[in-house]
């Protein structure tokens, strides 16, 4: 028997040529009279080393990468005499990468043929519905209340205390909406998971619907994900027809239908209420809170609002139970959390592991410090609107709580590292440009108040030399305070994070002298 | 809470107000713009005013008002792919564009933009033309793409 060889066709490995890899490799094969397609799988997320290409054997699956069309060849020589090959990195799980991490949420990602119902089902897929559907709906929100999965997509709101809110809230309709909008720089999990292992996301939303009494969900993913579009597209045609949705889910008689709707390339309607209006068909106008989504949601009626890995996290606490999951971690945050390492980094890529490594775990002994060889000298974490964190800081241990502490926000778990070249009052002025182009415009302190922060930043840059940056640094300091305190939502409300970081960790690139870092919270 | 419940959104998908991006992003697909002549018929289709519209055009950046000319050329200026140097390679395109557009009358025309995030950080700088992303992008390949060579 010809062995199984896999090429992502994950949207990231299709970007360095996957697909010209998986054409070479196809022709290849039916040259030589072997099986001729290679399977598709997701990223296995080590994206340094895409097109990662795996051959099976004997139930073995070995690495090799980075693969071009021009290796291909020889590649396929290698594994016809069973020969070592430059690329060869080894069997895929035993690589340090992999083995070092944790995969819960990501366990398929990369591993299967992401439409294959049989292969959801082989790796243990549909186990949580199964389970969901033998309890009631209270039992359903008490596991994910005790397992203490919290909101991946930035807040870190307890998912079951969210659930529980819409369960008691009455309504003629309830709705599930999956928050697919990963605006955040420097991350993407969400599109890994939606592209490499859909249903599990799928599953998530169908538990949802059951334990909160909803019957319909909406998945709003970012326009700039076509390639999720169409593979979630797919999935939910496939998992209607293996009863995983739509109104016989697995012959327990229950229902739920899921539509997906494409965004428009606005970053702030990431935010959940702004989510909401631009599901109605309106601008993202953010919403005054409260009332809640939960009790006033979409279309005025009770909504669970929860992001593509918290969805995607619920099947494996039903299926395993609330005790596996809430055994990793520490502190208040359990479970495992999937980071996402990029920006200036040797190995960037997905590295998904129990809440409490530090910074510097992550920034050094899984991602390899800079691709640049040079030190780091700034990371954000957390996204755009996340703060820079020095040096110093990288000791910070990753929990909801500490990292909060030590002035860092966790977010979506994106960690975008710099090198020494960069120009932390450029990054400043950036945080600033991005919230006056992003802003929903509803209130003030945000829609002029990051206007005014880009004049600032530009008269603080070009006076850098001079001795001109004093004043306006008091001047900025207190724009970011009217931001922080005056803003609905946290688009202006967390802006001023990275601004300030940035001047209170690194004045000299603004002109200034070091100075005691202003408590602002 | 909601006494009277709105209209649940299945019924009538395609002209309840909530239908409007979906109805924009067909439009987008077929013209790549939004022509003028679209807004009374989708503000009557969709029942709303013509301003309501306008105003979720102008609201969302995929939304285009005029036709734009030659192949769209999106480059990433986000955090991460400013670390990996974005900055420079989107002054490098904008230089290489007009050169081209000066000196070769028939040259296949690129529209270049600026893209937030494609989601394509691990492979840094990133861009896209026509739809389809590019990880790991070098200034050659840019040239490349601008001068109508490669894919
Ligand atoms: C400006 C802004 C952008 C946001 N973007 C996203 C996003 O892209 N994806 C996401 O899941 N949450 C995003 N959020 C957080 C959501 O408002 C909300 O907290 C989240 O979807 C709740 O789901 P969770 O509890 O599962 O995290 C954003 C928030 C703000 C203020
Ligand atoms: S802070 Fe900015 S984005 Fe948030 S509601 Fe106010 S104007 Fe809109
Ligand atoms: S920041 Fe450029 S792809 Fe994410």
């Amino acid at each position: 028997m010809s062995p199984r060889i896999f090429v992502p066709g994950d949207s990231g490995a299709v970007s360095v040529g996957a697909d010209e890899v998986a054409m070479a490799i196809a022709a290849q094969c039916s040259q030589r009279g072997l099986a001729p397609a290679p399977i598709r799988n997701g990223s296995r997320g080590l994206y340094w080393l895409e097109p990662l290409v795996e051959v099976e054997r004997d139930g073995v699956r070995v690495a090799y990468g980075p693969v071009g069309v021009d290796d291909v060849p020889g590649l396929l020589d290698a594994i016809a005499e069973g020969a070592d090959h430059p690329l060869c990195l080894g069997p895929t799980a035993e690589m340090p990468y992999l083995a070092a991490q944790t995969r819960v949420t990501f366990e398929r990602v990369g591993v299967i043929d992401p439409l294959s119902m049989d292969d959801y089902r082989a790796h243990g897929g549909l186990r949580g519905l199964e389970a969901a559907l033998v309890k009631t709906s209270v039992e359903i929100v008490d596991t994910v209340e005790a397992s203490g999965l919290r909101g991946r997509g930035g807040a870190g709101f307890p998912t079951g205390i969210k659930w529980r809110t819409v369960a008691g809230t009455q309504g003629p309709q309830k709705y599930i909406v999956c928050n697919a909008d990963e605006g955040d720089s420097g991350t993407f999990s969400d599109r890994m998971l939606m592209e490499g292992d859909p249903y599990t996301l799928l599953e998530g939303m169908a538990i949802a619907g059951l334990a909160v009494g909803a019957d319909h969900g909406f998945i709003y993913l970012r326009s700039e994900y076509p390639h999720a579009w169409r593979t979630l597209t797919a999935a939910i045609e496939r998992a209607e027809q293996a009863g995983l949705l739509g109104h016989d889910l697995l012959g327990s008689g229950k229902r739920f239908r899921v539509e997906l709707i494409k965004g428009a390339g606005s970053y702030v309607c990431g935010e959940e209420t702004s989510l909401l209006e631009s599901i109605e068909g309106k601008r993202g106008l953010v919403r005054a809170k409260p009332p809640l989504p939960a009790v006033e949601g979409l279309f005025g009626l009770p909504t669970v609002v929860n992001n593509v890995i918290t969805l995607a996290s619920v099947p494996a606490v039903l299926a395993d139970g609330a005790e596996a999951y809430a055994s990793k971690g520490v502190g208040r945050s359990r479970g495992t959390l999937a980071f996402q390492l990029a920006g200036n980094c040797a190995r960037p890529g997905l590295v998904e592991v129990p809440f409490g490594l530090t910074l510097r775990e992550l920034l050094y002994d899984f991602g390899g410090g800079t691709a640049s060889g040079r030190p780091i000298r700034a990371v954000q974490a957390g996204g755009p609107l996340g703060a820079y964190l020095p040096e110093a800081q990288f000791d910070l241990v990753l929990d909801y709580e500490s990292f909060a502490a030590g002035g860092g926000t966790i977010g979506h778990g994106g960690l975008v590292v710099f090198d020494d070249a960069v120009d932390m009052a450029a990054m400043a002025r950036y945080a600033m440009a991005f919230c006056a182009e992003e802003s929903c415009g509803k209130c003030t302190p945000c829609r002029i108040g990051s206007v005014r922060g880009v004049e600032l930043l530009d008269r603080m840059i070009a006076n850098r030399d001079g001795d001109g940056s004093a004043n306006n640094d008091t001047l900025l300091r207190d724009l970011c305070r009217t931001m922080v305190d005056g803003s609905l939502c946290a688009m202006g409300g967390m802006t001023p994070f990275p601004v300030l970081s940035a001047l209170n960790h690194y004045p000299e690139d603004f002109g200034l002298a070091a100075r005691e870092p202003e408590e602002i919270r | 809470m909601s006494e009277q419940a709105p209209s649940p959104p299945h019924a009538g998908a395609d002209t309840a107000p909530h239908g409007l991006l979906p109805a924009l992003h067909a439009l987008m697909e077929q013209l790549d713009h939004i022509p003028d002549d679209a807004i009374a018929a989708l503000a009557k289709s969709h029942n709303v005013s013509r301003a309501d519209v306008e105003g979720v055009i102008g609201f969302y950046h995929d939304f285009r008002r005029a036709p734009r000319a030659g192949r769209l050329l999106r480059i990433c200026r986000a955090e991460s792919c400013q670390a990996m140097g974005s900055e420079a390679l989107a002054a490098h395109a904008e230089r290489c564009a007009a050169a081209l557009h000066e000196s070769a009358a028939g040259a296949p025309a690129v529209t270049i933009e600026a893209v937030y995030c494609l989601g394509n950080c691990a492979c840094s700088p990133a861009a896209e033309i026509d739809g389809r992303v590019l990880g790991r992008v070098s200034a050659l390949r840019l040239e490349q793409l601008i001068a109508g060579q490669g894919r």
